[in-house]
């Protein structure tokens, strides 16, 4: 682990840097740190794949035809029910 | 959504807008799913995210008249869901407020790397991180974050909007949405890393 002051600052810029918002020389300069400081490494790569679990969390499988049911009377679209869902 | 702007063209908006329902039963089916599963992110209660699924709809055929498709119609019917949402919150607790002042200049907000727990538990196999009890505690633990916080996280990273309309739909400044998701994933990140944490080291002693 290198100097504090580095990861603290690393932390601000977390989320920039894993949505590749940041300038070439600061990517440059983080992943420099993050080379050294196996901590910085692993809150990073822990948020990624924090980010990625929930980004793949949402499940398809179309809506329950129960709740389609009611939202087409309740929209008096009912005559449109029989139609599959697309 | 990007790929419902693909679906969205085979959407006669003009038929839409003279009310049409043939048309609008097909809008209805197209977006139905995704505007439920959000509000159910949202509320956490499928009761009430069924509310806001048919008051998303209703508001959505007495306003597609007047739709001038400055945004596309995804988007627009995301933002007519997302103020539904937080209304339905608001209505649940009073005092919740999104645009609430100077939170963001808390010094208490940014948290010490110490605080940080440090598990690398990344290695984890796919279905130890995806088992039904790993996702029931992912639910659980966004519900755990501020609406201020979840409703950012859950746009931005969930549905994967851009900062710019993840602001947009909130009413925020890009800097507040940026602020706020940052929170928001590092509270994240720290609750996931306590749970997988624990499953590290019992995979590990097996």
């Amino acid at each position: 682990m290198t100097g504090h002051l580095d990861c603290q600052h690393l932390l601000s810029s977390l989320s920039d840097f894993v949505d590749g918002e940041l300038s070439p020389e600061l990517c440059r300069e983080i992943e420099q740190h993050l080379n050294e400081c196996e901590n910085c490494r692993i809150v990073i790569n822990t948020l990624r794949k924090t980010i990625d679990l929930y980004h793949h969390q949402t499940e398809a499988g179309g809506l329950p035809q129960e709740i389609r049911q009611r939202l087409f009377y309740r929209l008096h679209l009912e005559e449109f029910l029989s139609r599959d869902s697309e | 959504m990007n790929t419902e702007s693909i679906s969205e063209k085979s959407l006669n908006l003009e038929a839409l807008k003279n009310g049409d329902r043939h048309e609008l039963a097909r809008m209805v089916d197209l977006y139905s799913d995704k505007i439920y599963r959000l509000a159910l992110k949202f509320t956490n209660n499928p009761q009430d995210a069924e509310d806001v699924l048919q008051e998303t709809f209703l508001k959505a055929m007495r306003a597609l008249p007047e739709f001038e498709g400055r945004s596309s119609l995804s988007t627009w019917l995301y933002r007519i869901a997302v103020n539904e949402a937080l209304m339905l919150l608001r209505k649940q607790k009073p005092d919740l407020r999104l645009d609430t002042p100077n939170d963001d200049d808390e010094p208490e907000n940014t948290p010490l790397t110490n605080d940080l727990i440090l598990a690398d538990w990344c290695c984890l196999p796919e279905d130890e991180l995806l088992s039904e009890e790993s996702r029931r505690f992912l639910d659980k633990a966004i519900q755990k974050l501020p609406a201020t916080l979840r409703s950012v996280f859950i746009l931005r990273d969930i549905e994967g909007l851009s900062i710019r309309e993840t602001a947009e739909l909130l009413g925020l400044t890009e800097t507040n949405v940026k602020t706020r998701l940052l929170r928001a994933r590092l509270f994240l990140r720290q609750e996931l890393s306590r749970y997988f944490g624990e499953r590290l080291k019992e995979w590990e002693q097996k």
